[in-house]
């Protein structure tokens, strides 16, 4: 073999290896979106998203019933989340972007990152010793609590991130024409960056719907509608864990549906987050 | 080395005493002391790095924002430092306008762009919005290429027009001052022809300070011409007499293009 035909065979291996690997990383994905998806379109139904939870036969009853609880308990907890995340978040990514450089703004650009790589259930702790326990269990608001403090670091982070790229020039303009700073920031910055703010907004979302941990002890169960922000609240993670556990074949169905479901709204939002960004790019 | 006398006649728009700029440690401007007349175009020419546009965003407090920068000596808009502790920078802006050297219009309206300022001073009513922005654009020379398009975004437009949008932008709010850093530096010679033409246009309602690498740029719109050398004001005289005999070596040296 020539030199050259040695390392045209030695490149294309390694192309191949590389190709090979990124399949590998892929599959998990793929298997884990198939199964899904074809366990769950068996167990798919109206009721499953219209009707709260009947007695299954194994429990001594006959109706399926549904989860529409569940759907509107993580809705509700998910809607606390952004309420109390959206803004915190937001308002502390224009510190550090604007106002951050200082030793201060280091602690608290440290502390985010941190703040993301704490076990959601060790948030759902903290949440469950200051807040569950204070108001005598659980609740749609220590839930949303929980998920809030979850949102905080990804909506900070990527608020920076986006408000360091408006150019300069657009903040020298609004200073120049006598705006005053914060103003430049909230009507000339951040309007720019909104696309982009919007997109880690709702990549938030999607990582905080489908979490289980922080919910177990914050938000806790139930098997009915949400009426008060102040009672335990079912929500769709939370039931599928305990419908996965449950003895009931119509459970796991139900599970599964709502596992399919769940993801394909977390898909949708990731989809729309791209949306957002990519007229954005290519302008 | 000694600077030059200060010439402060009575009717100076503005006057820069003494003014040095620092970044850190480095000596960005040094010592600067000069005068912008009434309805004059004032050139300040000199290499990259002299401080020429330092000393420009020091007349509208630019430099503010920036961080580490330390400012001494005074700069007097109508007889009054504009660096006096009771002094609010943001009011100072809005009589001393500035342009840039790359074209910065927001991602808005034409219409929006240039009311902006107009905005933020307060103006609410309609009619008066529309006159002053189309007063702003006629000014700039910009409303007959623009009037039937106010709605699109200002950053359709070519670089030659984003400019003098920026321009119209800075105008509509009727400063006093107009600080032009480099503002044709990134145009072809037809829409630099036109703002050139549109500088001694404003000339006549007010005051202009310009930032040019183009020494023919400052020979023909400017009625005094400053060389900045070092961070230092070398030499600051009539234009004609700048560029046919000025009294200092170094002048002549960049002049002829001996440097820089």
């Amino acid at each position: 073999m020539s030199p050259y035909a040695r390392r045209l065979f030695k490149d294309r291996l390694v192309a191949a290896a590389c190709l090979g690997a990124a399949l590998l990383a892929v599959a998990p994905l793929v298997a884990v979106l198939g199964h899904i998806a074809v366990q769950g379109v068996s167990g798919m139904s109206l009721a499953l998203v219209a009707d709260v939870a009947r007695p299954d036969a194994i429990d001594g009853g006959a109706a399926t019933g549904g989860l529409a609880h569940a759907f509107a308990g993580t809705g509700l907890i998910v809607g606390i989340a952004c309420l109390l995340g959206v803004p915190l978040g937001v308002a502390a990514g224009v510190y550090l972007a604007e106002l951050g450089d200082g030793r201060l703004g280091q602690a608290v650009r440290f502390s985010a990152d941190v703040l993301a790589g704490v076990p959601s259930i060790l948030i759902g702790v903290t949440v469950y010793a200051l807040v569950v326990i204070p108001m005598r269990g659980p609740s749609a608001l220590a839930g949303g609590i929980a998920l809030g403090i979850m949102m905080l670091p990804t909506v900070a982070r990527t608020t920076e991130a986006l408000l360091r790229l408006v150019p300069d020039s657009l903040r020298e303009a609004s200073l120049a024409l006598g705006m005053p700073k914060w103003r430049a920031v909230a009507r000339v910055v951040l309007r720019t960056a909104a696309p982009g703010v919007a997109t880690g907004v709702l990549v938030a979302i999607a990582r905080v719907a489908g979490e289980t941990a922080a919910l177990l002890f914050t938000a806790g169960d139930s098997n009915a509608m949400p009426e008060s922000l102040t009672e335990p609240t079912a929500s769709v993670t939370v039931k599928i864990y305990e419908y996965a556990l449950s003895p009931s074949p119509v459970r796991h169905a139900q599970a599964w549906a709502a596992a399919l479901v769940l993801v394909a709204v977390i898909l949708l939002l990731n989809i729309t987050a791209r949306a957002i960004v990519r007229p954005r790019a290519s302008r | 080395m000694k600077h030059p006398p200060i010439d402060a006649p009575a009717d100076a728009k503005m006057r820069a005493v003494g003014l040095s700029v620092q970044y850190g440690e480095k000596v960005a401007v040094n010592e600067v002391s000069l005068s912008l007349l009434s309805n004059e175009v004032l050139a300040f020419i000199g290499p990259s790095g002299c401080g020429k546009s330092t000393f420009l965003r020091t007349l509208n407090r630019m430099n503010d924002s920036i961080e580490g920068v330390k400012v001494k000596g005074s700069v007097e808009l109508d007889g009054e430092d504009i660096y006096a502790a009771d002094v609010d920078p943001v009011l100072v802006r809005r009589r001393v306008g500035m342009v840039f050297q790359k074209s910065n219009p927001f991602p808005k309206s034409i219409f929006e762009n240039v009311a902006y300022g107009l905005r933020i001073a307060g103006v609410r009513d309609r009619g008066i919005l529309a006159e002053k922005v189309e007063r702003a654009l006629t000014q700039a020379a910009l409303w007959d290429e623009v009037k039937d398009r106010l709605d699109e975004s200002g950053l359709g437009l070519s670089g030659g027009q984003q400019q003098r949008l920026c321009i119209a932008r800075a105008l509509a709010v009727e400063p006093e001052v107009l600080l032009m850093d480099e503002p044709a530096s990134a145009l072809d010679p037809i829409a630099t022809a036109k703002i050139e033409e549109l500088i001694s246009e404003l000339r006549k309602t007010l005051s202009i300070a310009i930032v040019t690498h183009s020494m023919q740029q400052a020979a023909r719109i400017s009625q005094r011409t400053g060389f900045f050398y070092m961070g230092k004001l070398v030499e600051l005289d009539d234009t004609t007499t700048i560029f046919t005999k000025p009294n200092e070596r170094a002048t002549e040296d960049y002049i002829t293009g001996r440097f820089g």
